[in-house]
């Protein structure tokens, strides 16, 4: 078996808004960018590691996902209870300073965590949390 | 005249907005919950009344913001005690009270809990917070902890300060 991790996916409801996030305060570059309006499908990356991305797409675009399933995700979106992602960075105090100088929602400054890790947190546009952790 | 549809998405994204502003709350609160913080500043922070806030909160994330933020810092005392080296006295009164050690939370049964936990058998390293917290258990932690003491505690740390 030789299976790699290619990518993953995070909602957006503001694909231009979530755009800005990941490639300019993240540094994230585009792999591509699909379709019109809310319904987007945008894939970005960290420079050098060609085989991960994050798709960002517009949630609940399965035709099989009911109106009402489509407002609680919206809510839950909105809340902050839907999507979430662990990034990593050798370097989380410029990261952390960098994110923070943009107008992202900070969650939690650089902190040394009881089980044994150092990570701080953000909002990305959509209310996604995005959980960064320190390599050591 | 406005399309009824109009009217219907204007609500709806009213909403959207108002769940956004409770958001902003829940997360301050899990930034600042070593700082004093009341629950009238938080509202107006995110321009709600108080009131309003609170019930809001609630429909929401199922407690109200003061229950929410004592469930913060009782979690964060667990995590000080479970580390060892700090008694129940000073993971209280350090994390819990935002330097007001006159808190009410200091002398109510929130103390009982810890010191609850803090006779009950050592955890061995247990994750801090269970599954279905909002914060993702950390990817180094070893595969052979256990989860019985943080699953057996968080019941009753929930109830005791509702």
């Amino acid at each position: 078996m030789d299976i790699t991790i290619h990518a993953s996916s995070l909602p957006h409801d503001d694909p231009d808004a979530s755009l800005v996030f990941y490639r300019d305060t993240l540094g994230f570059e585009v792999r591509s960018d699909v379709g019109k309006g809310k319904m987007r499908w945008i894939t970005v990356g960290p420079a050098g590691q060609p085989g991960t991305s994050i798709l960002l797409a517009p949630p609940a675009a399965d035709p099989g996902v009911t109106e009402d399933e489509r407002r609680t995700i919206a809510e839950m979106m909105a809340k902050g209870t839907y999507g979430w992602i662990l990034l990593a960075t050798r370097n989380l105090d410029a990261t952390f300073a960098k994110v923070q100088a943009s107008d992202a929602e900070v969650v939690q400054e650089p902190t040394e965590q009881p089980y044994g890790i150092r990570d701080c947190a953000f909002r990305d546009p959509a209310g996604n949390l995005v959980r960064i952790q320190e390599l050591r | 005249m406005c399309h009824p549809a109009w009217g219907r998405a204007l609500t709806a994204a009213q909403r959207l907005n108002d769940l956004a502003r409770l958001r902003r709350v829940r997360d301050r609160i899990d930034r600042e919950y070593a700082q004093p913080l009341n629950v009238e500043e938080l509202a107006r922070s995110v321009h709600m009344s108080a009131g309003h806030l609170s019930r809001q909160f609630r429909l929401a994330y199922g407690e109200p913001p003061y229950a929410y933020l004592m469930t913060r810092r009782i979690e964060r005392a667990m995590a000080l005690l479970r580390r060892g080296d700090l008694s129940v006295t000073e993971a209280g009164f350090d994390q819990w009270a935002g330097g007001h050690p006159s808190s009410r939370l200091c002398t109510t049964s929130a103390m009982t809990v810890v010191t609850t936990l803090s006779t009950a058998p050592a955890s061995g390293g247990a994750p801090p917070r269970p599954a279905n917290s909002r914060c993702p258990a950390p990817i180094s932690v070893s595969a052979s902890v256990s989860t019985s003491a943080s699953a057996a505690m968080r019941p009753i740390s929930r109830s005791m300060v509702r």
